[in-house]
C-alpha cells in the first residue's frame, strides 16, 4: 500500500483548464472521496493518477515514486470504471484473471486469487458467464473483483455506483465500505453524489471549477463548510441561503432581510461587527430549522408561509416563503401544517453560517 | 392513439406488399441469371415474334453445357484464380492499413479527427474513370503494366479509404474505457488494441473484408486498362472479353460466370448478414 501525493497538479485541454493547482496528500490506507458537480475536474484528477491522462504540470507520487512519466500499467494501481468496462468477450473468470495473466503470475496463484476475490464478492457461481449475462449489480461486483485480485497499491474508483438503481447503490455502498475495512487499501473514489462521499470517505475532497474547495472529514466539511459552494453542495436538501444586511440595534447585531430579522448570536458578533451596514449571506441547513411555538427563542425565529409540504415518512420537508426568500425546512413528522398556512420556524443559533457575499468565503467564528 | 382494426389490417397488408415487391425486385436478376445459365440454347434464342414462348421458365430440360464451356473452353478458372489472389492480397493490405488508421482516427478526439476522417472518405469518392489515366502512367513507370500486381497496387486506393472510414466508426462505438481498463490491467496501448479491441471488432473487420472482396470482384475500369493478356485478366474483364464476340453474346456462359462468381460472395454475405449490418450501423449510430 502507499500514499498518493499530488503537487500543484494542472490539466489543460484545448480550451478548458480542467484541473487547477490541485495539491493533495492521500495517506496510506486512507479512503478519500473526490466529490463535486460534473465538470469540476474530479474525474480528470483521478485519470491523471491512473496515467490515462497526462498532467499538464505538477507532480504525482505513488509511494516513493514519481509516476508522471509511467504508463498506467507500471503504476501498480487498479481502477473501477463507471461503465465497469468489463471485457465482453471474456468470461467473468478471465476478466478477473486478465490483469494477473498480463503480469505473468503463475496459473495456480491466479486461480487462488480469483477464487478468493469471487468469494469475498459472492460471485463464485458466475465465474463461467460472460458479462452480458450478468445484471448491473453483478457486473459491478466483477469490476470490483477485477481490481482486488491485483492487490494493487492504490484503488481508483470512477463513479462506480452511478449506473446502479437507487436500492442497489445503497447496498453496494455498504459493501464497498466493508471491503475497504477488510483490504485496508489506499483508495481514491470519485463521485458526484455527496451522500456517497459522506458515507464512504475517511476524508472528502470537494472540488469545483477544477479547484479543491475543501478537504476534510465528512462531518467537518458538513459542519464547517469553508465557502458557500461547499455549504450548498454538501447536505441534502441543500443549505438555505438568505441575503441579509447586518444592522446594529441596542448593542446587538441583527441580520435583516425583508420580513425577517434575526439576532446574530453573541459569539458571532465580534467577527460580524465588521460587516455592520453591509450585506452578508446567512446560511442555515433545513435540518437546523424547526417549528416553534409563538414566542419561543425570540430573535432566533421567524414567521413563514408554507408553500409545499413533502412528507417523507421519517420527516417532512416544508418549502416555505419568508419575506421574499424561499427556504426549505426539515421538520418532525408530527408537524401538522397545510399549504398557505403560517408557521413559526426557529433555528439553533450555533448552527448558522455566514458568508461574505463577494468572496463567498465563510466568515469564521473567530479571527 | 391506437388505430382501429381494419386500418391496422390494411396497414399490415400494404407493408407486406411493399416488402414482397422489393424482395421480388432484388431476387429477379439472380433468378434470371440462374435460368439463363442452365437453359439450352434453343430455349434461350427464340424469335422475338414467338409470343407462345415463356422466357421466365425452363421450356426444355436444363443443361450444364454453358458451365462446361466456361470451364473448359475459356480461361475462366485462371481468371477466377487471378481474381481470388488479387482479392486476398488486397484484403490483407487493406486491413493492415485501415485498422491502424481507423483506430487512430477514432481515438484522435476533437475536430481534427473528424475532419481527417471525412477527408479520407472523400478520396474514396473520386471516380476511377478519372483516376485511371494518371494511374496508368504510374503503373508504366513502375513497370507493372500487364501484371496483376498493378491491381494489387491500385485497388487499395479505394478499399483503404472506405474501410478506414468504416472501421473508424466501428472503433468509435467501442467504449474507450474498455481499453483503458486493459491498460491499467497491464497492457500497452498496442497490447490493449490487440487483446481487447480487435476481438470486439470482428463484425467491423468482417464488413471490411467482405466489402473489399466485393469491390475487387466487380472492378472493371482499372482491370481493363492495366491488363492486356487474357491469362492475366480478372473475372470482371475476362468474361466479357471472351464471351462477347462482336455482337454475339454467349448469354448462357456469361450468366454461368456471373453465377459462379457471385454465389460464394452471396453465401458469405448472408452468413454474416447480421454482423455486416452491425458493422455498417455500428459506426453510424453512437452506442
Amino acid at each position: 500500500m502507499a500514499r498518493v501525493v499530488l503537487k500543484n497538479l494542472n490539466k489543460k485541454f484545448a480550451e478548458t483548464h480542467a484541473v487547477k493547482d490541485v495539491s493533495l496528500t492521500i495517506e496510506d490506507r486512507e479512503f478519500v472521496v473526490l466529490v463535486g458537480p460534473s465538470g469540476c475536474g474530479k474525474t480528470t484528477t483521478l485519470r491523471m493518477i491512473a496515467g490515462l491522462e497526462e498532467a499538464t504540470s505538477g507532480e504525482i507520487h505513488i509511494g516513493d515514486r514519481r509516476v508522471n512519466d509511467l504508463p498506467p500499467r507500471d503504476r501498480d494501481i487498479a481502477m473501477v470504471f463507471q461503465s465497469y468496462a468489463l471485457y465482453p468477450h471474456m468470461t467473468v473468470y478471465d476478466n478477473m484473471a486478465f490483469g494477473l495473466k498480463m503480469r505473468k503470475f503463475p496459473r495456480r496463484e491466479i486461480e487462488g486469487r480469483v477464487r478468493d476475490a469471487a468469494e469475498i464478492l459472492g460471485i463464485q457461481d458466475l465465474l463461467g458467464r460472460k458479462p452480458r449475462q450478468l445484471s448491473g449489480g453483478q457486473r459491478q461486483r466483477v469490476a470490483v473483483g477485477r481490481a482486488i485480485v491485483r492487490h494493487p497499491r492504490v484503488f481508483l474508483f470512477d463513479e462506480p455506483l452511478s449506473n446502479l438503481d437507487a436500492k442497489l447503490r445503497v447496498q453496494m455502498r455498504v459493501e464497498l465500505k466493508r471491503l475497504h475495512d477488510r483490504l485496508q487499501a489506499t483508495a481514491v473514489y470519485v463521485t458526484h453524489d455527496q451522500v456517497e462521499a459522506m458515507t464512504l470517505g475517511d476524508r472528502v475532497v470537494v472540488m469545483h471549477d477544477g479547484r479543491v474547495q475543501q478537504v476534510g472529514e465528512p462531518l467537518e466539511v458538513y459542519g464547517a463548510p469553508r465557502n458557500r459552494f461547499v455549504a450548498g453542495f454538501i447536505g441534502s436538501p441543500s443549505m438555505n441561503f438568505l441575503e441579509t444586511t447586518v444592522a446594529e440595534s441596542a448593542g446587538a447585531l441583527y441580520a435583516e432581510a425583508p420580513g425577517i430579522r434575526l439576532r446574530v448570536p453573541a459569539e458571532r458578533s465580534k467577527r460580524l461587527s465588521a460587516y455592520t451596514g453591509r450585506p452578508v449571506t446567512l446560511g442555515i441547513r433545513p435540518e437546523d430549522l424547526c417549528s416553534a411555538a409563538g414566542d419561543d427563542s425570540p430573535g432566533f425565529s421567524f414567521e413563514a408561509v408554507v408553500e409545499v409540504v413533502e412528507p417523507l415518512g421519517s420527516e417532512i420537508l416544508l418549502d416555505v416563503r419568508a419575506g421574499n426568500a424561499s427556504l426549505v425546512a426539515r421538520v418532525s413528522p408530527a408537524t401538522r401544517v397545510k399549504p398557505h398556512e403560517k408557521i413559526r420556524l426557529a433555528f439553533a443559533p450555533e448552527r448558522i453560517h455566514f458568508f461574505d457575499p463577494e468572496t463567498e468565503e465563510a466568515i469564521p467564528l473567530s479571527i | 392513439m391506437r388505430r382501429s382494426g381494419p386500418f391496422r389490417l390494411a396497414g399490415a397488408a400494404v407493408h407486406r406488399a411493399v416488402v414482397l415487391l422489393f424482395a421480388a425486385f432484388a431476387v429477379f436478376p439472380f433468378y434470371w441469371m440462374v435460368v439463363t445459365a442452365f437453359k439450352q440454347n434453343s430455349d434461350l434464342y427464340v424469335g422475338a415474334m414467338n409470343t407462345a414462348h415463356n422466357p421466365f421458365i425452363f421450356n426444355q430440360a436444363p443443361t450444364l453445357d454453358h458451365v462446361k464451356y466456361l470451364f473448359t473452353e475459356t480461361p475462366y478458372p485462371t481468371w477466377l484464380f487471378n481474381t481470388l489472389s488479387v482479392g486476398l492480397i488486397v484484403v490483407a493490405v487493406t486491413l493492415a492499413l485501415a485498422v491502424p488508421a481507423g483506430y487512430s482516427l477514432a481515438r484522435l478526439s476533437g475536430r481534427w479527427g473528424e475532419r481527417l476522417g471525412i477527408g479520407v472518405f472523400l478520396t474514396y469518392l473520386v471516380p476511377s474513370t478519372l483516376l485511371f489515366i494518371p494511374f496508368s502512367r504510374l503503373i508504366s513507370i513502375l513497370g507493372l503494366q500487364n501484371t496483376t500486381w498493378a491491381l494489387v497496387l491500385v485497388y487499395p486506393t479505394f478499399t483503404v479509404p472506405f474501410c478506414t472510414w468504416l472501421l473508424m466508426g466501428f472503433f468509435k462505438s467501442l467504449p474507450a474505457e474498455i481499453e483503458e481498463s486493459a491498460m491499467v490491467d497491464g497492457c500497452s496501448r498496442l497490447g490493449a488494441t490487440v487483446r481487447v479491441i480487435l476481438p470486439l471488432s470482428v463484425p467491423g473487420l468482417l464488413t471490411a473484408v467482405i466489402f473489399s472482396l466485393t469491390l475487387v470482384f466487380q472492378e472493371f475500369v482499372y482491370s481493363l486498362t492495366f491488363i492486356s493478356s487474357v491469362e492475366k485478366m480478372t473475372v470482371s474483364v475476362g468474361v466479357p472479353v471472351a464471351l462477347i464476340r462482336g455482337d454475339v453474346y454467349y448469354w448462357g456462359s456469361l450468366m454461368a460466370a456471373c453465377l459462379v462468381t457471385s454465389v460464394p460472395l452471396a453465401v458469405v454475405y448472408n452468413l454474416f448478414l447480421d454482423r455486416f449490418i452491425g458493422g455498417i450501423t455500428g459506426g453510424a449510430v453512437k452506442g
